[in-house]
């Protein structure tokens, strides 16, 4: 090593190590300013910790059916009451987070897997293979979202990891046709370019150059479909095509729930309460992202 | 403006036929041997041949595919298994209750979502911008499935002002008709409205920001004038196709709203032959979900061609 460069490894080294409190900075300035998003993705990381830490949280057996206590209105032993069948109604919304949560992050990691490495071969070699792609894309879009996952439920049998996959697969074409959207828009960029003169091969323009550079808009993507998904999840379940009873999920307990209206009203109350305070808090945390890391793209 | 068309429509011809070979591919997935099910539990090696004979099942897969195409081209869509009624005959009596409680959740949803968006973005940065805000992010979060039981729980059960439940022809009789589709084409619409508000909002405030705006104040005309003859119009663009979009959104909202409130339209009929395991009309309904999809979005296109005539004249350079 040159002394000259020595020392431009020494001057940048200081600047390394601050990096990560700089974006921590950042980020906090952003929250900030955002106040809203802030609470939003606080709220995230909550829930978070309620399905990690659900048998904590929850001392009762979200399963276990105490006959004495039917349909019985909140009290401090039962802060959500009980439901049909003597159960802890908030054990189980407890419970019920780690299901939706479950479904929620998979299927999106799933699309995503399935969808940026499809979108990114057919934006950056275009021709008539991103032509089959895409046609095959609008086909898979013009399905309904949950039209396809109650088909592919039906061909696959009802069950959560089932619902996670159906969700999923409905969700990928919207990655194939961002990602796709991005790296065409990408590829023309000055540094691709260059670092294709500087004999690039495919894989590590698409992996170091392209990708990397997609990958917020990729993320904030995600952000707005992990909501999508969560509902979708219950959706599946509410109709009996997702989780089976008598596991926990705040759809089947919403099923349920339904049947008891005038007897047992808070049955209904807590599981939808939790889904829309788990989805307005990601889409809350999500236009923060969006401001964060995107702020030209939108 | 006619290339633009034909090459739209070449788009859709082309879609449709790879959703045609999906539906068909998915139905046969699905576990089960459909002679038996046609059949049922009592019928005999022989019965079972016999249906296997006669709806060509024992043929290569490619031929089958193609004489359902053949026959789906000339409106058969098979038979129900179950009822023995032909699947185009059970959707035509299941659609019309659908497309008006689409219609109808269309009509609340613009009606919020356009006045609002546009106030919003006039009055940008005030109150009003950030209660529609709120308002639309909370459409957007809340699920519509629970927002329908909350108002049974509220509107039903508790004040008794609206059946909770149930369904009467428009034609027998109209009011009664209109008030058992209050809610659940409220629940239908807020969905939609929470979207378009946004979308509103966003395009009416870039053009609000356009020249030609900024010549319209400054050749004095009245802020209501600049607004209403000048901003709205252009601003709509972008909000059609967000609607033709939303169509999809639409119809599987109407999937729940109509399992919640017990209407007899095409999203329940989607559900039952699931259940039912009724595949024709599984296939049935599921292609013409996809078809109307398609067709809707092409449609949604050459409207926003007519709106935009900058998009035809791309069109017809071949560069669209």
């Amino acid at each position: 090593m040159t002394p000259d460069t020595t020392a431009t490894a020494d001057a940048l080294a200081p600047a390394r190590a601050t990096a990560p409190a700089g974006r921590l900075r950042r980020a906090w300035r952003q929250a900030r300013h955002r106040p809203a998003s802030a609470v939003g993705a606080a709220v995230v990381l909550l829930f978070v910790a309620v399905a990690i830490g659900a048998p904590w949280v929850a001392s009762v057996d979200p399963l276990h059916a105490d006959w004495q206590k039917i349909r019985k209105a909140p009290t401090l032993a039962h802060p959500f009451g009980t439901d049909d069948l003597g159960r802890d109604t908030f054990s189980r919304v407890v419970w019920g987070t780690r299901i939706s949560m479950q479904a929620g992050v998979f299927s999106i990691l799933l699309a995503i897997a399935v969808g940026v490495p499809i979108g990114l071969v057919a934006g950056y070699y275009r021709g008539g293979l991103d032509q089959v792609i895409m046609r095959l894309t609008d086909a898979w879009l013009a399905f309904p979202f949950l039209i396809l996952a109650i088909g592919l439920v039906t061909i696959m049998g009802p069950s959560l990891t089932n619902a996670t996959v159906a969700i999923g697969l409905g969700a990928t074409p919207t990655f194939i046709r961002l990602t796709r959207g991005l790296v065409l828009s990408k590829s023309a960029e000055d540094y691709v370019l260059g670092a294709r003169a500087l004999g690039a091969g495919d894989l590590r323009l698409m992996s170091r150059h392209i990708l990397p550079n997609i990958v917020s808009s990729l993320l904030v993507q995600a952000t707005i479909s992990i909501p999508i998904a969560v509902i979708a999840e219950a959706v599946l379940s509410f109709l009996g095509l997702g989780v089976q009873p008598p596991a926990p999920s705040w759809g089947t307990m919403l099923n349920t729930a339904q049947q008891f209206l005038d007897t047992a009203p808070w049955m209904a109350w807590w599981p939808g309460l939790a889904i829309f305070s788990l989805t307005l808090s990601f889409n809350l945390a999500g236009d923060g992202l969006r401001d964060l890391l995107d702020p030209r793209d939108y | 403006m006619f290339d633009f068309l034909v090459q739209r429509a070449a788009i859709s011809v082309v879609t449709l036929s790879v959703i045609s070979m999906i539906v068909f591919t998915g139905v046969r997935m699905i576990p089960g041997d459909p002679a038996r099910v046609m059949a049922g539990t009592e019928a005999d090696a022989a019965g079972l041949e016999e249906i296997r004979e006669k709806y060509g099942l024992k043929d290569p897969i490619p031929f089958q595919y193609l004489r359902w195409v053949g026959l789906a081209l000339r409106g058969d869509l098979g038979e129900s298994i179950r009822t023995r009624e032909s699947v185009v005959k059970v959707v035509a009596t299941k659609l019309p209750i659908t497309i008006e409680l689409a219609f109808l959740s269309l009509l609340i949803a613009v009606g919020i979502a356009i006045p609002a968006g546009v106030l919003a973005a006039v009055r940008r940065n005030t109150v009003w911008d950030i209660l529609t805000s709120g308002a639309s992010l909370c459409g957007v979060s809340v699920p519509n499935f629970w927002l329908g039981i909350m108002l049974i729980l509220f509107f039903s059960v508790r004040l008794g002002w609206l059946p909770a439940s149930g369904f009467v022809p428009l034609w027998e009789n109209p009011l009664d008709n209109l008030r058992r589709m209050l809610m659940p084409s409220f629940v239908l619409g807020t969905a939609l409205a929470a979207v378009l508000m946004r979308q509103t909002r966003n395009s009416m405030i870039e053009v609000m920001s356009a020249d030609y705006i900024r010549t319209a104040y400054s050749k004095g005309l009245a802020g209501r004038v600049v607004v209403f003859r000048h901003a709205i119009r252009n601003s709509l663009i972008p909000v059609v196709t967000i609607l033709g979009l939303q169509m999809g959104a639409l119809m599987s909202g109407a999937v729940v709203t109509e399992q919640i409130f017990v209407v007899p339209g095409f999203g329940r009929l989607i559900v039952e032959s699931v259940f039912t395991r009724d595949y024709p009309l599984v296939q049935g309904v599921v292609l013409i979900t996809a078809s109307a999809y398609v067709l809707i979005n092409l449609l949604v296109d050459v409207s926003y061609s007519l709106l935009d005539p900058r998009i035809r004249v791309k069109g017809s350079a071949g560069d669209a």
